[in-house]
């Protein structure tokens, strides 16, 4: 299991925004992930897509990572910050982008609505 | 396999005895559901902590015989 560990553990330190998903950003395979996409996408922002279901002990690891019971999971240099409901939450308060600017993450300025 | 709303408040209540639980079923399916629960166990923590304890609550179910639960986690006012 630690193997899966280090794994996980190596993208999200590697790479600013990591989103564990089902499928991938062209081609996301569960809706919840697909609105994660939506939302990123619409942010502007740069991210690695990673598609659980292409590695079965990801899948499971990245559960036991976080002792988060589902997917996707959103991390933002290196921490988790939420699965489809929080990240949709945080977004329509407009809290994910405060969240990503002080992380020093370049995003789009959505419209403000 | 699914599981009942009932099923889901009871886990709920029995980790959280102050907890109000209203319980919405999305697709009739017995595994798709939204639920809203108030309890004073979230005051101070984050949204991710907050989840964790419904989902710690639930005894595993969650992401196995429960497929979605739309979470709305709030202290009282």
């Amino acid at each position: 299991m630690s193997n899966i560990h280090d794994q996980i553990q190596d993208v999200i330190a590697k790479n600013d925004v990591v989103l564990f998903m089902k499928g991938t950003p062209q081609m996301p395979q569960c809706g919840f992930s697909g609105q994660v996409v939506q939302i990123l996408d619409y942010l502007g922002v740069p991210y690695k897509g990673v598609n659980v279901l292409a590695d079965g002990e990801l899948r499971e690891g990245i559960k036991a990572f976080t002792n988060w019971p589902t997917i996707p999971q959103l991390y933002v240099k290196g921490e988790f910050v939420g699965g489809c409901d929080i990240i949709r939450e945080m977004f329509q308060s407009g809290e994910l982008s405060d969240h990503l600017s002080k992380a020093g993450v370049p995003a789009a300025q959505p419209a403000r609505g | 396999m699914a599981m009942e709303a009932a099923e889901i408040e009871r886990l709920i209540k029995s980790a959280l005895p102050d907890a109000k639980v209203q319980i919405q079923d999305l697709a009739g399916d017995g595994d798709h559901y939204a639920a809203t629960v108030v309890s004073e166990a979230f005051r101070g923590k984050s949204r991710v902590q907050q989840h964790q304890l419904v989902y710690g609550a639930l005894k595993g179910q969650m992401g196995g015989v429960l497929h979605a639960l739309a979470l709305t986690t709030l202290p009282p006012e």
